[in-house]
């Protein structure tokens, strides 16, 4: 069995493909797997009939104790047959049905073969959420397969509706399974229904998955969505919607009869919804006049007759049942094949223009008939014996005084008066000779190709009237998990033929004979139809709460997408606020200890760092509010050398330098003003927000140091650091070793924002165009430019080159000052920060640090010299320099990994060489020099792009060369 | 564990101002509001070591509890770099909404604005199961 399961979907994947080379052949191909699954059923027929179920079992989550289990007992083995056997018989009709120059063929055969796959694993599934994957694995298929012609409203629309429609009950039939499959503690089927659990719970599972199973079966109020699934193309509605996926319900009711029919509500639910579905689909149909419908209502009205009798819950009733379930099948099945051939030749399924097919097309009338006697319930066709079976089952409940048995009768014979007047409905409109309408003639010859599916189908409800009791063998195992009615007669049941002059035989006349009276009198009826009409209508409530639900949706958005991000930020804190304060109101654990300072400069530093804050809300000029932004850095840099975190005050220093040149990079391009525009709304609202959250925050510090109890685990880490990473500053050592792996994070951090800093400036390529280079190339552009200068300038002059791209510039730019200054400390600077880098082990400093150092050099180079000079400083690219750090701190975390140890693992080694005496080198410098070289690409990143190529961007000889970008300068 | 009252008063101020300044249409008001957080909340940090003590540079004669707690500085450290790359990060945003809008500042979303207007339609696809009794509208054509 999971051989043929996975087969139909290997085929299902293969099949566009050949269809390129096959055309409309490829269906012959696709028919080939569910015959297979057929005769593989049919083999193993005896066997199972005996009592041997199939059963292959495989795990699939063992924790959450799912399995992949699948078995074949006497009821699967009957569904299987049909779901196999139509399935084949359909997708062979599909190669007459579409010609070769059809669109989507591939897909269609792909989805309605994939689509027998899933029904063929719901049928065999054992665990019950295995039974729900392949039951919403048909709805899906059912979507793509209605939903075929893309290019029609109508079909999307259905298509839709279909999908919302089943889903929705399928995911209430989740619930109902997984409380079901709770109380029995298995999600096996037959250990469900072996402990058949008790309850109120189980009563609302019950219940729950029936509203599942009666949205697949189009059971009222969920019948809507079968009529409007006719959009499909008819080999579809053939399958999907006459054999296999409607009987999806049918079949969840028939395998959870045994355990659960005597369950509270179960009979009155489905026999009420049944009956109800049977009359209304019935009546329906009658007002039908495209063919489709008329079936498509028809079998909304046999769907609630199986609803009805699956559900009894009895022996018989479950024989009956079983019998109309294949009766159905094969007659449906025929006739919507039938109207696909009459559409397919005609052009049109409205029985308005069909006329004289009966003439033309004897053998198609005679297939038809065959079925529609099948459906109307006369003998000898299997139809009647079904019809029988059920009305025994009823009656026999009925004469036991049950009131429920007795209302059953009577609505199955409405129904089943209905269903004869819908029947002969379909024949006459289908094949009569009609005046006033002209003949059609397309349908002379219908090819042996064509008519071969329905035939077989026909003659298949033909042959089992005579052969019941072949029939009844293969059906009544199934039926035999549910009682007996004890008090009846002594035998059991059979299906048969004849059974005498008995009551249901009776009843079964009176049905035919009152359908042929409603046929006659069709007129009437037609008028009574315009007279009566549904005050609701299912399928309006659909559309209406579709539409409420989208109507909804857009307010919803409208009140909570107001487009404003201040708006968003600052519900955000108003609820951070709210939800933090009533936390810490209600929860906390009291406040920690509080001292006032710990030492008295902390307070003259706060005053600093509180007024440069509020003053950074107040200015009105960037420069301004910069540079007061950046005294509290500098405040920030204070306070962390008071407290005992040298590192900390160092690079806090560092980056608020180069913070600040970055700043002034970009604010030179904007106007000075900042706007004002709209900086003075809601002001205090505001100003109420930022307090409000300012306090909050003040109090999270104070009630969390209070909740601290144990002493920190980093009161060993100084020693540690020591002792094994072979340091002393043990803020680096924590860096580059006890916490590397934090530090390996924040460095792709920071190679992300540089890229990104990058990649917002270079818009044409990464490529920065910088001259870097070839010391000649750019030494040669110096003297032209050189030569320009000259000129303008005094006669005689000679100007020095103290840095390398100095003479490029503007003279009324230059800054010899500057010039000289950096041509002096810069190679200095780099020796500091390559001091920094290997002493931060041991004393304050280490990468960051060192990094930051040596990108001041080059900021250094930058402001004296321009981006000539950068490239000139910074021979190789940042996405080089960033990339370099990155191996070298990646590479030290993966080596130790190759030598087995754990990552980033640092080893120690220290040796006595001849001239520098003794060495000690702890691989975690290694790592150091990645986080130096990442801070220096950073750095030189920021430099490139917000400096040189800003520069370049507002250059005015660069700028008419490319005037395509940018609105200013 | 006792905290400074000092530092407790100068973080919610800076939280106070960053907000205030977050609030903000301004994209370099909102940037400075960012760095004043960021260095709010190195300080929230800071504040979690307790009491100050020396620097944690290993020596054998310290007592381990006279240093400073080494492990919220290096979160600071870290933290410190990454807000500097991140504010390098909305510095380029800033010049690249100017060269290219010519604005410092945030509008609110057009279409969020245009959907509240209800100038945005929005249909769901409604159909009839009368809406076609073929599924050959083309033959029927050619065959007429």
């Amino acid at each position: 069995m999971f051989v043929l399961l996975v087969l139909f979907g290997i085929v299902a994947l293969l099949l566009p493909a050949l269809t390129r080379g096959l055309k409309n052949r490829v269906f012959l191909l696709a028919a080939l797997v569910p015959f297979a699954a057929f005769v593989h059923a049919l083999a193993s027929g005896p066997g199972i009939l005996a009592g041997e179920n199939l059963a292959e079992r495989a795990p699939w989550v063992p924790q959450l104790q799912l399995t992949l289990d699948l078995f074949m007992d006497p009821l699967a083995w009957v569904i299987t047959l049909i779901v196999t056997g139509v399935g084949a018989l359909v997708l062979l009709y599909c190669a007459s049905y579409f010609t070769p120059e059809s669109e989507g063929i591939g897909r269609f055969a792909a989805t309605l073969t994939a689509f027998a796959g899933a029904m063929y694993g719901l049928v065999l599934a054992e665990d019950v959420f295995l039974l729900f994957v392949f039951w919403e694995l048909t709805s899906v298929f059912s979507y793509l397969l209605i939903g075929h012609y893309q290019g029609r409203k109508a079909s999307r629309g259905a298509a839709l509706q279909a999908l919302i429609t089943t889903t929705l009950g399928g995911l209430v039939m989740l619930v109902g399974l997984v409380l079901l499959a709770h109380q029995s503690g298995s999600a096996s089927i037959p250990v469900i229904l072996a402990t058949a659990p008790d309850g109120p719970l189980t009563t609302t599972a019950i219940v729950l998955v029936l509203v599942g199973a009666l949205s697949k079966s189009a059971i009222l109020p969920f019948h809507f969505w079968l009529p409007g699934a006719m959009a499909a193309p008819t080999p579809v509605s053939a399958y999907l919607h006459a054999a296999a996926m409607v009987k999806a319900g049918v079949y969840l009711i028939a395998r959870l009869a045994p355990g659960f029919a005597d369950v509270a509500s179960w009979r009155e639910i489905l026999v009420a919804l049944g009956l109800a579905t049977m009359i209304l689909g019935g009546w329906v149909a009658l007002r039908q006049t495209d063919l489709k419908l008329l079936l498509a209502y028809g079998t909304v009205s046999q769907l609630g007759f199986l609803v009805v009798i699956t559900g009894w819950g009895t022996r018989d009733a479950a024989l009956a049942a079983g019998a109309l379930l294949v009766a159905h099948a094969l007659f449906k099945s025929t006739l919507f094949l039938v109207v696909g051939i009459i559409d397919h030749g005609a052009g049109t399924r409205d029985l308005r223009s069909l006329s004289g097919l009966g003439r033309r097309a004897p053998v198609l009338a005679g297939i038809a008939a065959l079925a529609l006697a099948s459906m109307a319930g006369l003998p000898p066709l299997f139809g009647f014996v079904a019809k029988e079976a059920v009305l025994h089952a009823l009656v026999v409940d009925a004469r036991d005084g049950m009131a429920l048995a007795a209302i059953a009768v009577v609505g199955v014979v409405v129904g089943s008066a209905l269903t004869a007047a819908y029947s002969i409905r379909f024949f006459w409109g289908a094949f009569a000779t009609k005046r006033d309408v002209e003949d059609v003639a397309a349908l002379d010859h219908v090819g042996p190709g064509f008519l071969f599916a329905p035939a077989v189908l026909a003659i298949a409800g033909l042959a089992l009237g005579p052969l019941a009791a072949l029939a009844d063998a293969g059906i009544a195992p199934a039926a035999a998990e549910l009682p007996a009615v004890e008090s009846a007669s002594a035998e059991a049941y059979h299906l048969a033929l004849w059974h005498g002059l008995t009551l249901e035989l009776g009843l079964s006349l009176v049905a035919v004979l009152a359908g042929l009276a409603i046929f006659l009198a069709r007129e009437s009826i037609a008028r009574l139809h315009a007279r009566v009409h549904s005050p609701v209508s299912a399928s309006e409530l659909y559309w209406d709460a579709i539409g409420g639900v989208d109507r909804l949706a857009v307010r919803v958005t409208t009140l909570t997408q107001r487009g404003s991000l201040p708006f968003y930020l600052g519900v955000i804190l108003v609820v951070f606020v709210a939800g933090t304060g009533a936390t810490l109101l209600i929860g906390s654990s009291g406040l920690g200890e509080v001292r006032l300072w710990d030492t008295p400069a902390q307070v003259a530093i706060g005053v600093v760092m509180i007024a440069s804050a509020v003053a950074a809300t107040r200015a009105q000029k960037r420069f301004t509010a910069v540079l007061v932004v950046g005294v509290t850095g500098f405040g920030m840099s204070a306070l962390f050398a008071i407290m005992g975190a040298p590192d900390l005050a160092i690079t806090q220093i560092l980056v608020e330098l180069v913070t600040l040149i970055a700043f002034v990079l970009v604010l030179r391009r904007l106007p000075a003003q900042l706007g004002d525009r709209h900086g003075s709304t809601r002001r205090v609202l505001r100003a109420i927000i930022a307090i409000a959250a300012g306090a909050t925050m003040g109090v999270i510090a104070l009630v969390a140091a209070g909740a601290r109890t144990e002493q920190p685990i980093s009161r060993q880490w100084p020693e540690l650091a020591y002792v094994i990473g072979h340091g002393r500053n043990t803020v680096n050592v924590a860096l580059v070793d006890l916490r590397a792996w934090d530090t390996l994070g924040e460095l792709a951090v920071v190679i992300a924002a540089a890229t990104g800093v990058a990649s917002l400036l270079f818009i044409r390529g990464r490529d920065d165009a910088l001259p870097r280079p070839a010391r000649g190339a750019v030494r040669r552009r110096v003297e032209q430019r050189l030569d320009r200068v000259r000129e303008q300038g005094r006669p005689g002059e000679v100007r020095n080159a103290w840095i390398l791209a100095g003479p490029s510039l503007d003279p009324r730019n230059r800054s010899i000052l500057l010039e000289v200054v950096v041509r002096l400390t810069f190679h200095a600077t780099i020796v500091v920060s390559l001091y920094l880098l290997f002493a931060g082990h041991n004393l304050p400093g280490g990468g960051f640090a060192g990094g930051l150092v040596a990108g001041l050099a080059l900021v250094g180079r930058y402001l004296a010299g321009g981006r000539y000079e950068l490239g000139a400083a910074a021979p190789v690219g940042a996405g080089t320099v960033l990339g370099t750090g990155m191996l070298l701190a990646a590479g030290t975390a993966a080596v130790p990994l190759l030598l087995g140890a754990d990552a980033l693992t640092s080893a120690f080694v220290e040796a006595e060489l001849p001239v520098l005496g003794h060495v000690e080198f702890v691989t975690s410098t290694i790592f150091d020099v990645g986080v130096y070289l990442i801070v220096v690409g950073l750095v030189l990143d920021v430099l490139r792009s917000l400096g040189a190529e800003v520069d370049r961007q507002g250059d005015p000889v660069e700028r008419a060369a490319a005037p395509a970008e940018g609105a200013r300068s | 564990m006792t905290v400074s009252l000092v530092l407790v008063v100068i973080m919610s101020a800076m939280y106070a101002c960053a907000v205030y300044l977050l609030l903000e249409r301004s994209l370099t008001r909102v940037l400075l509001g960012f760095l004043l957080a960021g260095n709010a909340t190195n300080l929230l940090i800071l504040i979690m070591v307790g009491e100050a003590g020396i620097a944690p540079i290993y020596d054998e004669s310290v007592d381990p509890s006279e240093y400073t707690d080494p492990l919220p500085q290096a979160l600071i450290l870290t933290a410190i770099v990454i807000t500097f790359a991140v504010s390098a990060f909305l510095l380029a945003l800033i010049y690249r909404s100017w060269r290219l809008a010519n604005a410092d500042d945030f509008s609110d979303d057009a279409d969020d604005l245009a959907l509240r207007e209800g100038t945005v339609l929005i249909e769901a696809e409604e159909t009839l199961p009368e809406a076609s009794t073929t599924d050959f509208p083309l033959d029927r054509e050619d065959s007429r």
